[in-house]
């Protein structure tokens, strides 16, 4: 497998990133070069292997549905960068 | 010795026999970052303020007298990827250059609770992504020995500012090596602890199964006081370990006779420098001589275990940065067409190379049709990773091997060969695969460079990484060196 200009523009556009002429090219280089590096792994047999998601045996952590104090809003938006209404604000989504 | 040579036991005692104050030691610290830091470059923000009013504050409780915990008053540096209230917290990013967070990390939590004074917040590579600091935003970590040199990564500012006597103690953050690394380069005591045995919340996450915090210190005593203060369980960290947190300065005997010691062959064979490896042999020695043994084992699954992590920590940091979409944080573009077009700017000019690079082999990877191929097969190479420490532990009490293949390399040697620099972590990502215990300590020059020594343990045994760290110490004095800055 190779990664071509075409598919690092799609995984851009995945990524919501916008890649420069010279970084499309740059990373089409080093992502070719780190993904055959990494075919070393289809030298091992993995066919009845499990997988390993964490390496401790992590279950998910329930609590009680209990109303707790909670971040006031003014605080939740001191880092927003552009907010009105106690809202954050981005750009109209809806013509 | 100078104040900043001390041991933290030794400036404890200072302290609470009223031959120094914490206002003393603040003002040390600030002096030394004034004389090195330009030249070191270990710091983004300085806490001057909050730093000088804790210490009056601090002074004014040990003037009262009573019982002072041993992390009183002791300046302390924070990697610049754990949140801390109103203190600035980049992550080294362009994105993050204005985010000022609304909490404190659990940890920052644990060492206010303890009451050491936070200096400031450590240069890293941005978002940790890296191994040399060459890839923060805003200027390359310099090596204390040798300012040509790098200070290794990603928790270079934090490995590098303790080395210059700026701070008695740091935390740094290890995903595949990112705590050791920069403690073997900058010949300082790095510890990585079981995974989920730090709290992990408000770490900024880079790859949510690997990243975990620990000190960075100047011996492994020191070390043992700090991972005491930050250790525990956490609600509010979903992947926290609820274990019994066990005393860890008790296991500080000196005594290892009769410690099986597994090493591996793959970590002192092809690809490492004989420096190295002569260093971690006569290390060794020092081991038999004090009564434990050693032999050579194998972890097999070595080979693979660079493109494992680099598949693994990839995905899950495209999935993790995600979040970074200019809405809610962080520097938004100017003059977006639309909703889209701002997370597309706002991401692009934000993130640096490094980061945009492994955003998009994570992509890749988990993207539709390479999904089977790239991530499920790291997974399941991981789990043969792991059980390659499961079976060497059967039978031995620790691994040892290196740190890192070689000391610390020239500024601009391998910034455009990113392939290269991923197997500089050769050594220490397997361990964090595993999600095992490990220590770096000093155990060598090479050219005036240091070399370090890795200790790797049991999931959940840091005593006895501790034990085996401190009693080669005790026998030694590299980890007494300091660099002329």
């Amino acid at each position: 497998m190779s990664i071509t200009l075409k598919d690092v523009e799609h995984v851009a556009k995945l990524a919501r990133l916008t890649l420069t002429e010279q970084e499309k090219e740059q990373f089409t280089g080093q992502l070719n070069a780190i993904l055959k590096y990494a075919e070393k792994l289809n030298e091992l047999n993995t066919d009845d292997v499990e997988p390993t998601s964490h390496v401790l045996p992590v279950t998910n952590v329930m609590r009680d549905d209990v109303v707790r104090e909670s971040v006031p809003v003014e605080t939740a938006l001191k880092n927003a960068p552009d907010d009105e209404d106690g809202q954050f604000k981005v750009p109209a989504v809806l013509e | 010795m100078a104040l900043f040579d001390l041991r933290l036991q030794d400036v404890h005692n200072k302290l609470v026999g009223k031959e120094l104050t914490v206002a003393d030691l603040v003002e040390a610290s600030y002096t030394r970052i004034g004389q090195t830091d330009e030249a070191v470059q270990a710091f983004l923000t300085l806490n001057e303020e909050g730093a000088r009013q804790a210490a009056s504050e601090l002074d004014k409780q040990l003037q009262e007298g009573g019982e002072r915990g041993l992390l009183f008053g002791l300046p302390a540096g924070i990697k610049d990827n754990i949140v801390t209230e109103k203190l600035l917290t980049t992550c080294a990013s362009q994105f993050l250059r204005n985010y000022d967070p609304i909490y404190d990390a659990t940890v920052v939590k644990k060492l206010k609770a303890a009451q050491s004074v936070t200096i400031g917040k450590l240069n890293m590579d941005e978002f940790a992504m890296g191994g040399s600091n060459e890839n923060s935003s805003f200027s390359p970590v310099r090596n204390p020995w040798n300012t040509e040199y790098v200070p290794g990564g990603s928790s270079g500012g934090s490995a590098a500012s303790v080395a210059a006597g700026q701070v008695y103690f740091s935390l740094g953050s290890d995903t595949g090596g990112s705590i050791r690394q920069p403690a073997a380069y900058c010949g300082v005591v790095g510890l990585k602890p079981t995974y989920g045995l730090v709290s992990r919340f408000g770490l900024v996450a880079f790859a949510s199964s690997l990243d975990q915090i620990g000190p960075i210190t100047k011996n492994v005593e020191d070390s043992a006081y700090v991972l005491q203060a930050i250790a525990g369980y956490d609600n509010m960290d979903s992947t926290s370990a609820n274990v019994e947190i066990p005393d860890y300065t008790s296991a500080l005997t000196g005594d290892v006779k009769g410690l099986r010691i597994g090493v591996p062959k793959e970590y002192i064979g092809e690809g490492i420098d004989p420096k190295v490896k002569e260093a971690v042999l006569a290390a060794l020695k020092v081991y038999e001589s004090l009564g434990a043994t050693w032999e050579e084992v194998s972890l097999p699954h070595t080979e693979y275990a660079v493109a494992t992590y680099y598949l693994l920590a990839s995905s899950e940091a495209s999935s993790n940065l995600a979040r970074f979409d200019g809405v809610r944080y962080g520097v938004r573009a100017d003059n977006p067409d639309n909703l889209i077009d701002l997370y597309h700017k706002s991401r692009s000019q934000g993130f640096g190379s490094e980061v945009k690079r492994r955003i998009m082999l994570g992509t890749y990877a988990l993207s539709s049709g390479y999904y089977d191929a790239y991530y499920l097969k790291a997974q399941k190479v991981r789990t043969l990773i792991k059980q390659d420490f499961d079976q060497v532990f059967e039978n031995y009490d620790l691994i040892i091997g290196p740190t890192a293949p070689t000391p610390a390399f020239k500024l601009g040697a391998q910034v455009n060969d990113p392939l290269t620099m991923y197997l500089n972590d050769i050594v220490t990502i397997p361990v964090s695969l595993a999600g095992v215990p490990a220590i770096s300590v000093p155990c060598g020059f090479a050219d005036g460079l240091p070399i370090g020594l890795q200790i790797i343990g049991k999931a959940f045994d840091e005593r006895t990484v501790l034990r085996a760290a401190h009693a080669y110490e005790q026998h030694t004095d590299f980890h007494k060196q300091r660099p002329q800055l």
